[in-house]
Formats: structure tokens, C-alpha cells, sequence
């Protein structure tokens, strides 16, 4: 066999004038180019990051976290704008968790995917992740406060000063559950659209009415994606500043927020008032890279739980199949 | 032709041409495929083929879905190698050199060894872009030349008189049947030796399909041909040779005609005759 | 057999939950539009206020004035001196510049970090390179401008030798950074999602790996990176805490990179807290606002509407 290998041949080109094919680069500069982006990205994400923890480790302790500012914030803790932070997302996450999911599931079950109310609402939420979040803050300050407190100050209060039409943690939180809406509904959705339509069909075939279905199996199957959901948007809500600004943040409280009503502090907000407004950074340097470090472990430590969940429910849909 | 028989290693059946066919006597090779196993991870698909294929033959690749003519058909190319997790062994010669162990780059193989899809993908770029790919990036610069084989490859694959004049526009703007023979121009721009092509009709009308028949049947007198088909009419009407896989081995090849009629093999026979498959 | 009795579903629980679940649906769709409704409202009085016309028409916002009598007309924001002055140049020229710095800095880290992840990075890579970005996309702006305000700007004063060392470029380094995850991510899925149909046929015409990423697959997904980029852009302009913290904010007409700049967003963000409510510079800061949600609404929009069709063509192709 081997011998027939050794044939002569005759090549089959013709005709046509012949090509001269050069070799080829090995691609060095695109690759190269392209590796040097990463590697720049990376090495930016080392540096904030070595930075700040640099900077934040030595301040942190347990007095750190379960004290309030003291001297005019150049010594003492940051325990209020933790509380605020915490109070301010659970709140948000009341709101949002549900309008959210019920949206995704309206989006994936109630509609086809062309019919122009989807393509509305979807047009919608795409443009909400985009809308500046200072323009959420203008928003919180001309609708929750002025219109909707300010409505309820009026109907009910009208002898008193001003009770809801101020800012407050209840409008800062529903602020920032409209900012953070897209991230739930997209995530949600994500989870849906992983559930074979099997089970949908077999939870009717045995008589479930389609809310039936969607109360017992698909949210229930979809608990990974809300959950990767909530969480993302929590590490969103408790990092943006400036939607919160005029809603309901505060310099400094001497008190914990404890109505719907009051005002808080926040960690971002804390640190974006301790970084421009303090009459001596120097004295101020420890305290506030102690709070951004607390601020990006809180974010970080969320995400990297979200992300978590996310993979461990994209590997078991692999799986699946 | 030559089919090492899988079931037993030491007998090497003879399916030659019989003189007494009228077939030109003693038909020159281009490509020799020895002993090829091939898997996807840790499955194998591809259980130690050999197979002849002629030069300016039509070889047909026939058999029922999933038995590996798609992949045999990409080791004739290298284009498994794109597919992470796969592993191959044995030889496959093109003019005597291997081809996994004589060239250094892949890409270059490709250039002589040219391959057309089942489902059409041209490029979304001008009609003329997508048959000038194959030269720009193997280094072709001058414009004049380009220009002259764009022409040509489009004459080949008979599908200038409807693209004349209206070579800026987009290749979707063609017919299904159309893009598809914009692909077959595209590959023969590049001047291949071999065109390897995977059920290049199967996604076709009958009218489009009859002109792809055609055009193999010109490009035959000029170029190696390897074709994998489903349709046994197709495998009749336009091949030289036919081989006949199965579960991933090669059960029989041979001259079309002999296969068609006279099948040495029961499996053949069955296959064939339409009793499975 | 006994025969099982099944209790006849409430009806109108059932319809309760549905008409909860529909409504629900349309709370983004509303809140586009209260947004649009509540910002405009308040913006309204500039156009029909005669005493807010009288500091800030349109033509005191846009032209240059003369605001004392004898001196050079000039364009400048100043609302809260003697003489209110709300000309909106400065801040558009702030804006622009800022983000133009941004996009110079972002384009080609995140459409290149892109073009590596899909294109050229091993598994391992792929595994550093994309939580490296989550991570980065999860910072929030009030750290980066933070760590602009605090680390990069005096490294940028030294290294450059600049006067100021709260500037454009400052600013807008720190702003890059906060959009290379937006124009990656986008990028990086226009590319993936170029069936490997496409790739087969050049690999199969004899492309090398590289010159099917750059031939191929490159031009079949610009139209995502195009978007990509918008999207970013759009963001930028949007951005608030950075540049509120690095950029220096002063309201100055200059086109040098080197000199501090004030955008419309940290405009609003500095001087809300402490106008009076419904007073000419109130409306105008809802002014402001308006123009950077039509305009993000409008980035928003065409590159969401430039992505669907290119997924549409790609994965149509597919099919
Ligand atoms: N990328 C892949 N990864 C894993 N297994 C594969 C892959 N491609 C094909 N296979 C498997 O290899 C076997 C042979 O596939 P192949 O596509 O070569 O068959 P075929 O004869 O061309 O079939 P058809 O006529 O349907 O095109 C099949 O069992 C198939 O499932
Ligand atoms: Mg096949």
C-alpha cells in the first residue's frame, strides 16, 4: 500500500494563472496587542484593590464596625452607615424581589416573545439600566418626596411639617428598587427560560392552572436565578451614591434610623462626604479607607456569591441535558 | 480502489477496477487514508478506516446518519483539529506527504484541500469579498489577479451570468441555492487540488440541487472530489466511487456502479436497496 | 371506585394572582415614563416662567452674554453669584471632554480584552479574564472616584507635571475604567455569538486562528462592538460619583485634558442639596437632567435596537 503512496502525480491545476500563497504570520501582534488590554485591566484591578486594602486593613476591628463616628468623623467607627446601608437595601429588596419576578414571569410565561407589549416592556427595561443614576435621584426627589409625600402630607398631615414629604429611607430604597429593577428581571428570566417546558406541561396536564404552575414549580425551580438576582442587585443598591443623595442620606445622624421616615447614613455616601468635604484628609485618611474597604467587601462578598449560585445553576442545567 | 476489511486486519480486499469493466485501467491517487481511528473525547466514531481516493474522481461517502462520513470527511482536511477533546491516529496522504505530519501550518493543507458545507455560509460581505477571502488571507495583494480569479471562480461554479454587475452586494441578497454555489466559488478560488463536500444539496430545491449535480460533473474533469450524500439517486448519478460506512467503519468501497448493482457486502445490499436507513 | 371529589379552584384567587403578575409587568415600562414625566415637569417653567426666563432663557443658556455692562461676553456657570449665570457650554464641554477621555482609555482595553477573551485565551485564561471583570463591573463609582481622587491623580500630577491635579483626564481615566466592563461584556457576546459556521467556512479557506478572529469574526460582530461602545458612552456621559470626585469641577471653557472640568451630572449632584426649591436654578438642575435622560434614553435605544438586529442576522443564519 505504501508503494501506491509513493506515486507520481499530476497536479490538477490548470488553466487559470497560478497562485503564489505566502505563509502566513503567526499573529504575534494581534495577539499581543490584545493579551497587553487584559493584562492591563488586570493589573488596574490589582492595584485599586491592593490599594484600598492596604490602606483599610489596619483600621478595621471590631471597634470599627459596631462604633459611630466620633470627632468629627477623624476618629470612632462606622457602625450607622453600616446599619443604614443594611436597612436601605432590605428595604429595597422587598420592593423589588417581587415587582421583578412577577415581571420575568409575565415576560416568560404570559407572553410570546414577539408581541409588542414584551418588546415594549423589554425596551423598557433595557433603557432603565441606562438612565444616569443621578437622573433616579432628580426622579426620588420629584415624584417620592415631592409628589408622593408631599400627596400624603396634604391628605393627612396638613397642620404638621413636613413627615413623608422629606427626604427618607422609605424614598431613598424605592429609588433605588427602580435602579435595580432590570438586574432582577434579568436574571430571573435567565432562571426561567432553563426550565424545561416538560414540567410546565405536565403540572397542566394534571389540572394546575397556570398560576397553580407558577406557584409550585416554577418559582420554586427559578429559586437560584431570584436569589442570584436579589443579591446582585443588593451589591448594586448598597455601592450607588448618588440616586440616594437627596432622597434620604444623611451627613451625620446622631441616632439610628428607626420610622420609614427617617433619614440615614450609608457607607458610600460616607465615604464621598469624608473624601471631599473633610477640612483635614490627612487626620480623615485611616477612617475613610477603612469604610471603602468595608464597602467592597460588602459588594465583593455579595457578587462573589451571586456568581456562585449563578454557575452551580448553569452547570446543572449542562447537566441536565 | 482499496478497502482494508475492519473485521479481519490481515485481509486486504481488492475492489479494482475489473479490466473487463471499460473503466480507464490503472487510475491514479491523490489521497490514501491508512488505518484512521478518530474520537470525539473518549468515544470513538471512526474505527480504522483505510480508503483510496482517485485523482479527478468523484468519490461518494454514503451511509445512514451518524455513521461518521461528516467527520471521516473533516480528517481529510484537518478540520477536527478545531473541535477541542478530539484525537485522531493512522495516516492521511495527500500526494504521498501526510498530512498531520509534513506541513507545519494547518491553514496551509486547507489550500489545497477546499471544503463546502451542507448548510451555505457565506460571509457576511459583498458577493465578491466572499470569493476573494481565500486569496486575501493566504497573501494574495494584487488587485488585477484578484479581480481575474473572482471572475473565474464564479465562472467555475456557474454562477457569473448571475452575479455580473452585482458583485458589491451583499451575499444574502442571493438565493439559497445561489449561496451555496457562491460557497463552491469561493472554495475554488483558492485553487484547492480537492473539494471535499458535505451534502452540498441536501438543504436545496430540486432545481438548485440539479444545477449543484451539474456543476460537480464539470468540476470533476479538473478536481478531486470527496462527497458525502443521502441521497443514493445522487450518489449514482454523479459519483465514480462510492464507500459505504457504517457505525463508523467502512463496510465497502468501489466503483459506483459495482456498489449499486453488484454489493459484495449484505450491509451494502440492504443500505442500497432502501431496506434501512 | 370512590369516586375523589376536587374542590373547584378559587376563581378569584386565581384572578387576583394573574392581574398582580400583569400589573407587576408594567411597572419598568411606568417608571420610564414617570421618569420622563416627573423631570420634565420640573423642567417645564424654563420654557414658560417669564421670571425664570429672565436668568435662564434659552438664549442665556446657549449664547454668549454680556453680563456686565462694558466687559467681554462670556459663557459661564455661575448660578449662585450676584448676576445668575446659566450658560450650559461650559458644563457640555466639561462633559464631553471627560468622556472623551474615558472612551479613548476604555475602547481599546475593553474591545481588546474582548478580542482575547473570545478569540485567543485558553480555557484558564477565560477563567481569570471574565470574573476579573465581573469583579470590576461590581466596584461602585463612589470607590473609583474615590481611588481617583485619593491614588491616581497625584500619580497622574507627578508624572505629568500638571498644575491641577483634579482634571479631565483624571477624571476620565477613572471613568474608563468604570466602562470597560460595559463595553467588554457587549463585545465580547457580539463575538461569541458569530455561529461557528462562519468560522468553519474561513478556517476551511485556509484562515489561520488569528485571521479568522480578525476577518471574520471581527467584522461580523462590529455592529455589537459599535453598540458596545455606544452604550458605553452613554454611561459616561450619565456617570456621577467619579467624576463629582476627580474631576475637580471647575466650570471652565478649555479644551486642554489638563485643566479640571465640570460635567452636567456632578452639576446636579453638587448643587441640588443646597438650592431652594423651585427657584430658577432648581429648574435648571431638572433641566440638566432631562437633556442627560433624553440623550442616555436615545444612546440606549439604538444600541439595544443595533443588537437585536445583529442577533437576529447571526442567529437566523444559524438556523
Ligand atoms: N462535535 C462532536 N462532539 C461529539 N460527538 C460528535 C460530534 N460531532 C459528531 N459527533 C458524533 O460522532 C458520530 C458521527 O457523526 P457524523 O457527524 O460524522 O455523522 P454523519 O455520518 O455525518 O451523520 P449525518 O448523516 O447525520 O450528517 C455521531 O454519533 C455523532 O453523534
Ligand atoms: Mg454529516
Amino acid at each position: 500500500m505504501s508503494c501506491m503512496a509513493q506515486q507520481t502525480y499530476v497536479s490538477s491545476r490548470a488553466a487559470v494563472p497560478n497562485l503564489e500563497f505566502r505563509p502566513k504570520g503567526r499573529g504575534i501582534v494581534p495577539r499581543g496587542l490584545t493579551f497587553a488590554a487584559v493584562l492591563i485591566i488586570l493589573l488596574m484591578l490589582a492595584i485599586i484593590m491592593g490599594n484600598i486594602l492596604v490602606g483599610g486593613m489596619g483600621t478595621i476591628s471590631w471597634e470599627f464596625l459596631t462604633h459611630p463616628p466620633e470627632q468629627g468623623m477623624k476618629a470612632g467607627g462606622v457602625f450607622p452607615a453600616i446599619f443604614g446601608t443594611v436597612a436601605l437595601v432590605i428595604l429595597m429588596v422587598i420592593a423589588v424581589v417581587p415587582i421583578g419576578v412577577f415581571t420575568a414571569i409575565y415576560l416568560q410565561e404570559y407572553t410570546s416573545p414577539t408581541s409588542w407589549t414584551t418588546r415594549l416592556i423589554r425596551v423598557a427595561i433595557n433603557n432603565l439600566a441606562g438612565v444616569p443614576s443621578i437622573v433616579f435621584g432628580l426622579f426620588g426627589l420629584g415624584f417620592f418626596i415631592a409628589f408622593v409625600g408631599g400627596g400624603i402630607d396634604t391628605l393627612f398631615f396638613p397642620e404638621e411639617g413636613p413627615v413623608w414629604g422629606q427626604p427618607a429611607i422609605i424614598w431613598a430604597s424605592l429609588t433605588l428598587a427602580l435602579l435595580t429593577l432590570p438586574v432582577v428581571i434579568v436574571s430571573t428570566e435567565e432562571a426561567l427560560r432553563t426550565i424545561p417546558r416538560e414540567l410546565r406541561e405536565g403540572s397542566y396536564a394534571l389540572g394546575g392552572t397556570r398560576l397553580q404552575t407558577i406557584w409550585r414549580i416554577i418559582i420554586p425551580q427559578a429559586l437560584p436565578g431570584i436569589l442570584t438576582g436579589s443579591i446582585l442587585a443588593v451589591s448594586r443598591g448598597a455601592g450607588e451614591v448618588a440616586p440616594i443623595m437627596f432622597t434620604g442620606a444623611a451627613y451625620y445622624l446622631p441616632y439610628l434610623p428607626g420610622k420609614l421616615n427617617d433619614q440615614f447614613m450609608e457607607l458610600g455616601y460616607h465615604i464621598y462626604i469624608m473624601a471631599t468635604q473633610s477640612p483635614d484628609i490627612e487626620a480623615t485618611k485611616p477612617i475613610l479607607y477603612g469604610t471603602v474597604l468595608v464597602l467592597l467587601l460588602l459588594t465583593f462578598s455579595l457578587n462573589s456569591v451571586a456568581i456562585l449560585i449563578r454557575s452551580r445553576m448553569r452547570r446543572s442545567r449542562v447537566g441536565a441535558q | 480502489m482499496l478497502v482494508r476489511n475492519n473485521t479481519n486486519n490481515v485481509r486486504i480486499q481488492s475492489v479494482e477496477a475489473p479490466a473487463t469493466g471499460g473503466m480507464e485501467p490503472a487510475e491514479q491517487h491523490k489521497m490514501l487514508v491508512e488505518d484512521l481511528d478518530f474520537f470525539y473525547g473518549e468515544v470513538q466514531v471512526l474505527f480504522d478506516i483505510s480508503l483510496l481516493i482517485r485523482l479527478n474522481r468523484v468519490t461518494a461517502l454514503i451511509g445512514p446518519s451518524g455513521c461518521g462520513k461528516s467527520t471521516f470527511l473533516r480528517t481529510l482536511n484537518r478540520m477536527n483539529e478545531t473541535i477541542p477533546g478530539t484525537r485522531m491516529s493512522g495516516k492521511v496522504l495527500l500526494d504521498g506527504h501526510n498530512i498531520y505530519e509534513d506541513f507545519d501550518d494547518p491553514s496551509s493543507i486547507r489550500t489545497r484541500v477546499g471544503m463546502v458545507f451542507q448548510q451555505s455560509n457565506p460571509f457576511p460581505k459583498s458577493i465578491f469579498d466572499n470569493v476573494a477571502y481565500g486569496l486575501c488571507v493566504n497573501g494574495i495583494k494584487d488587485k488585477r489577479l484578484i479581480r481575474d480569479v473572482v471572475e473565474w471562480s464564479l465562472q467555475q461554479a456557474a454562477l457569473w451570468d448571475e452575479v455580473r454587475g452585482k458583485l458589491d452586494n451583499s451575499a444574502f441578497t442571493l438565493s439559497g441555492g445561489q449561496q451555496q454555489r457562491l460557497c463552491i466559488a469561493r472554495a475554488l478560488a483558492i485553487r484547492p487540488e480537492v473539494i471535499l463536500m458535505d451534502e452540498p444539496a441536501s438543504a436545496l430545491d430540486p432545481v438548485s440541487t440539479a444545477k449543484i449535480e451539474d456543476l460537480i460533473g464539470e468540476l470533476r474533469k479538473q478536481y478531486t472530489i470527496v462527497i458525502v450524500t443521502h441521497n443514493m439517486q445522487q450518489a449514482a448519478r454523479v459519483s465514480d466511487y462510492t464507500a459505504f460506512f457504517y457505525e463508523g467503519k467502512l463496510i465497502e468501497a468501489g466503483q459506483t456502479k459495482q456498489i449499486f448493482t453488484r454489493p459484495q457486502m449484505k450491509k451494502t445490499e440492504d443500505y442500497v436497496t432502501g431496506r434501512f436507513g | 371506585m370512590e369516586h375523589l371529589r376536587f374542590k373547584s379552584k378559587s376563581r378569584w384567587r386565581e384572578f387576583a394572582g394573574e392581574k398582580l403578575i400583569s400589573i407587576s409587568a408594567f411597572t419598568a415600562l411606568l417608571s420610564i415614563l414617570l421618569i420622563f414625566v416627573f423631570v420634565f415637569k420640573e423642567a417645564i417653567p424654563i420654557f414658560v416662567d417669564d421670571y425664570i426666563k429672565e436668568d435662564a432663557s434659552l438664549d442665556k443658556m446657549l449664547c454668549q452674554q454680556e453680563f456686565y455692562e462694558g466687559r467681554e461676553a462670556k459663557w459661564s456657570w455661575q448660578p449662585n453669584s450676584e448676576v445668575p449665570k446659566f450658560s450650559l457650554l461650559p458644563l457640555f464641554i466639561g462633559t464631553l471632554k471627560a468622556a472623551l477621555v474615558a472612551m479613548l482609555f476604555a475602547i481599546p482595553l475593553g474591545v481588546g480584552a474582548a478580542i482575547y477573551s473570545s478569540e485567543f485565551a485558553s480555557r484558564r485564561m477565560g477563567e481569570i479574564i471574565k470574573p476579573a471583570i465581573e469583579t470590576f463591573a461590581a466596584i461602585p463609582s463612589v470607590v473609583l472616584g474615590f481611588f481617583a481622587l485619593m491614588v491616581l491623580s497625584s500619580f497622574l500630577q507627578q508624572v505629568m507635571g500638571l498644575t491641577f491635579r483634579l482634571n479631565a483626564m483624571n477624571a476620565g481615566i477613572a471613568l474608563g475604567l468604570a466602562i470597560v466592563p460595559i463595553i467588554f461584556t457587549v463585545a465580547e457576546d457580539a463575538m461569541t455569538s458569530v455561529p461557528g459556521s462562519l468560522r468553519d467556512a474561513a478556517i476551511a479557506l485556509g484562515a489561520t486562528p488569528w485571521q479568522v478572529s480578525l476577518t471574520t469574526v471581527l467584522p461580523a460582530a462590529m455592529p455589537g462592538i459599535f453598540a458596545g461602545i455606544v452604550l458605553g458612552f452613554g454611561r459616561a456621559v450619565g456617570e456621577t460619583m467619579i467624576v463629582l470626585m476627580a474631576s475637580g469641577n471647575a466650570a471652565i471653557i478649555s479644551i486642554s485634558v489638563a485643566d479640571s472640568v465640570r460635567t452636567f451630572s456632578a452639576t446636579i449632584a453638587a448643587e441640588l442639596g443646597e438650592v431652594v426649591f423651585g427657584d430658577t436654578h432648581y429648574h435648571v438642575l431638572f433641566l440638566i437632567g432631562l437633556l442627560l435622560f433624553i440623550f442616555t434614553f436615545v444612546v440606549n435605544l439604538g444600541g439595544d435596537i443595533v443588537l437585536t438586529r445583529l442577533k437576529e442576522r447571526l442567529q437566523g443564519r444559524t438556523t
